[in-house]
């Protein structure tokens, strides 16, 4: 157990570091002088070389990236003499086209992804699951059926269609709901509430349908094996079997998808977080594109990417929590 | 006779398939002593394993129809509720299966699994049932069981993994016992082993066992009665004895037959030509005709156009077989299938 979690960690860090250059290099990679980028249309020679120096872009690529590096785990302080700039500790770059260190605006975007990302999961998982189950026991029948209908109808929507749609209608037509206006939830509980349950909702039913007919089709697998029939052949009651020999038997593969697909969404809902207005790391992420920000571009995918690594030893953990012949091989 | 545990008449169990109507058991009937075994033989497809899981009520889903008599326990198990046939299993009637590494949860460790089967049917502490099947993993032949109890089935042996099953199916002593070829899946070596503690535990329980195989080693080894199987009927039953000696049925000498003789002159098998019948279209005549040698001593294509009764032969003796009884006894001289006199 502890080695495999030792070696899965070693790979995590590797993996991380695979994953800098690569960001680091692509931000060198745009066919844009990134040091041109700093300022606006009338900018004098002189104003960008001042700048690529005070950046450090004027260094070779190796001791670039290694300052990037160092700026993440140390700080860093851009320039030299009496013009200086201390970036704080973790540094991920700064943005001229915002004027603030690009940690910041991370930090600023975080909350509202993290409570989009948590809120929607608990929602589709609960309701994926249970239905999956339901649908597994009556194989066949008109409930199955129903569900997967609705969970194909569910799964084909784009999310941005499912999005302005309740948007359209709950809001703007029907007035259930006040337009949404993110606030925090310790500022407003209410208004929270009211800004996030439709992107809750409609980012849950997407996912929801997926984890509905997953958790069915392992069902389905599980409920075949042997140890099902021997659970049965003791006498168990069937909802015992069904719940803690079938399901157990089939989680490993919604616990992935699972941890996947919230590190996914952690990584910023670009389309959701538009619609519904939320500020949020896709929405920065975006917006930096747009305006060409490179720094905070770099910055939203390493973090984007970051969380996908670790939802992966984070799964590879549960894995071996959930299976006994993982943990002891 | 009250020392019958378990008594099945006509049984017949039907699936309907996209295809058809599978008759995967047709009106079979046999019945069970205290103590002693019956042996149901037969290839795949042959209706053992189905018409055992229909005896434990594991016969599920919308297409499945299950009909005839089931007595057990003093009940008739077929049409009974569903929850009543399922407070029956594990207590008083249990089963064991083929290939014992998936037939325990991968999850779960041995401990877990077999108190689970103690307290599903009876209100007790942790502790005692823990103290339970620790001596019960003991009386099987596992050492150092405390331990075991914390290990999971992938840490056993194939023949460790049997002792646990078979620990689980008779912690709670039941009077009935199905093993669906319990050895199969097993090392030469370690079957014997299995088959005598099956044979131990038998002789201190008294459970009536039905143990269901293809391999008539095991068969000549364990049984009392032997009911074998073709095509979903039953197509002869007797003594063990009696089968071996005087068997009256060309599918049952075919069996015999493929038997690897140790001292046999030739070392060519005589394998039974053909394939079992499809269960959704069976043969009008006997269920055997297509693949019989035999089929053109009778007279009129009999074999083909009408499906014999299952007939005594003696008192304890049926078989499925339009031949005359003197008849069979030629072709047994001939050859030289079972006891020749």
């Amino acid at each position: 157990m502890f080695p495999y979690i030792i070696r899965r960690i070693m790979l995590m860090i590797f993996m991380l570091l695979l994953l800098s250059i690569v960001t680091f290099l692509l931000f060198n990679a745009v066919p844009t002088d990134p040091a041109r980028l700093t300022c606006g249309k009338s900018c004098s020679p002189q104003i960008i070389e001042a700048n690529r120096i005070r950046l450090g872009l004027d260094k070779p690529l190796p001791v670039q990236y290694v300052e990037w590096i160092k700026g993440i785990f140390v700080g860093r302080t851009y320039g030299s003499g009496t013009q200086t700039f201390d970036c704080h500790t973790p540094c991920l770059g700064y943005s001229f086209k915002n004027g603030e260190e690009v940690t910041v605006m991370i930090k600023q975007a975080l909350p509202a992804t993290i409570y989009l990302a948590l809120g929607s999961f608990i929602l589709w998982m609960v309701f994926g699951i249970a239905s999956g189950i339901y649908a597994a026991n009556r194989k066949g029948k008109w409930q199955d059926r129903t569900i997967m209908g609705i969970t194909l109808v569910g799964y084909s929507l784009p999310v941005f269609l499912i999005g302005l749609m309740m948007l359209l209608f709950v809001i703007v037509r029907w007035n259930f709901l006040p337009y949404p206006d993110y606030v925090s939830p310790t500022v407003n509980p209410i208004q929270f509430l009211q800004t996030m349950i439709l992107p809750w909702i409609s980012l849950a039913i997407l996912y929801a349908a997926y984890y509905t007919r997953l958790t069915r089709s392992q069902m389905l697998e599980t409920m075949s094996e042997d140890y099902i029939r021997t659970a049965r052949a003791k006498g168990l009651p069937e909802n015992r079997v069904v719940r803690k020999h079938a399901f157990r038997a089939g989680l490993t593969p919604i616990v992935t998808s699972a941890g996947m697909d919230l590190a996914g969404l952690l990584g910023g809902a670009v389309i959701t977080e538009y619609i519904f207005s939320l500020p949020g790391l896709g929405r920065l992420a975006i917006d930096a594109v747009k305006e060409y920000d490179l720094p905070t571009i770099t910055a939203t995918t390493l973090v984007a990417a970051t969380f996908i690594i670790v939802a992966n030893i984070v799964v590879d953990v549960l894995y071996a929590a959930i299976d006994p012949r993982v943990r002891l091989s | 006779m009250s020392d019958v545990v378990l008594s099945v008449r006509d049984l017949s169990v039907e699936f309907a398939t996209e295809d058809g109507v599978v008759h995967a058991v047709d009106k079979v009937s046999y019945s069970v002593k205290r103590g002693e075994t019956l042996a149901i033989v037969g290839e795949s497809g042959s209706g053992k394993s189905v018409s055992s899981l229909a005896v434990m009520g594991l016969i599920r889903g919308n297409n499945a129809k299950v009909t005839g008599e089931v007595h057990f326990a003093g009940q008739e198990l077929v049409g009974l509720d569903p929850e009543e046939v399922r407070k029956l299993r594990g207590l008083q009637m249990a089963m064991i299966f083929q290939d014992p590494l998936s037939a325990l949860h991968p999850f779960y460790t041995i401990g877990q699994q077999l108190v689970e089967a103690v307290q599903v049917h009876e209100k007790v502490s942790d502790d005692e049932a823990n103290a339970r099947v620790e001596t019960m993993l003991d009386r099987v032949g596992i050492a150092s069981a405390k331990q075991r109890m914390d290990e999971y089935p992938h840490q056993l042996s194939g023949g460790m993994r049997q002792r646990v099953m078979i620990a689980m199916a008779l912690i709670n002593s039941p009077d009935l016992l199905i093993a669906d070829e319990p050895t199969t899946a097993l090392d030469v070596t370690v079957q014997a082993q299995i088959l005598e503690l099956l044979r131990d535990l038998q002789k201190e329980f008294g459970t009536a066992i039905v143990l269901i195989t293809h391999d008539l080693g095991v068969v000549a080894d364990m049984a009392d009665d032997v009911m074998v199987m073709y095509g979903g009927q039953a197509v002869e039953q007797s003594p063990v004895r009696e089968l071996f000696y005087q068997p009256q049925m060309p599918y049952t000498w075919g069996l015999l037959s493929s038997i690897p003789q140790m001292h046999a002159s030739s070392l060519k098998l005589d394998p039974i030509p053909g394939t079992p019948p499809s269960l959704i279209n069976l043969p009008k005549g006997c269920v055997f005709a297509p693949r019989c040698t035999y089929k053109d001593k009778v007279a009129d294509g009999l074999c083909l156009s009408e499906r014999p009764n299952l007939l005594a032969v003696t008192d304890t003796h049926a078989a499925r077989c339009h031949m005359s009884v003197e008849q069979r006894a030629d072709v047994r001289r001939e050859r030289n299938i079972g006891k020749v006199n």
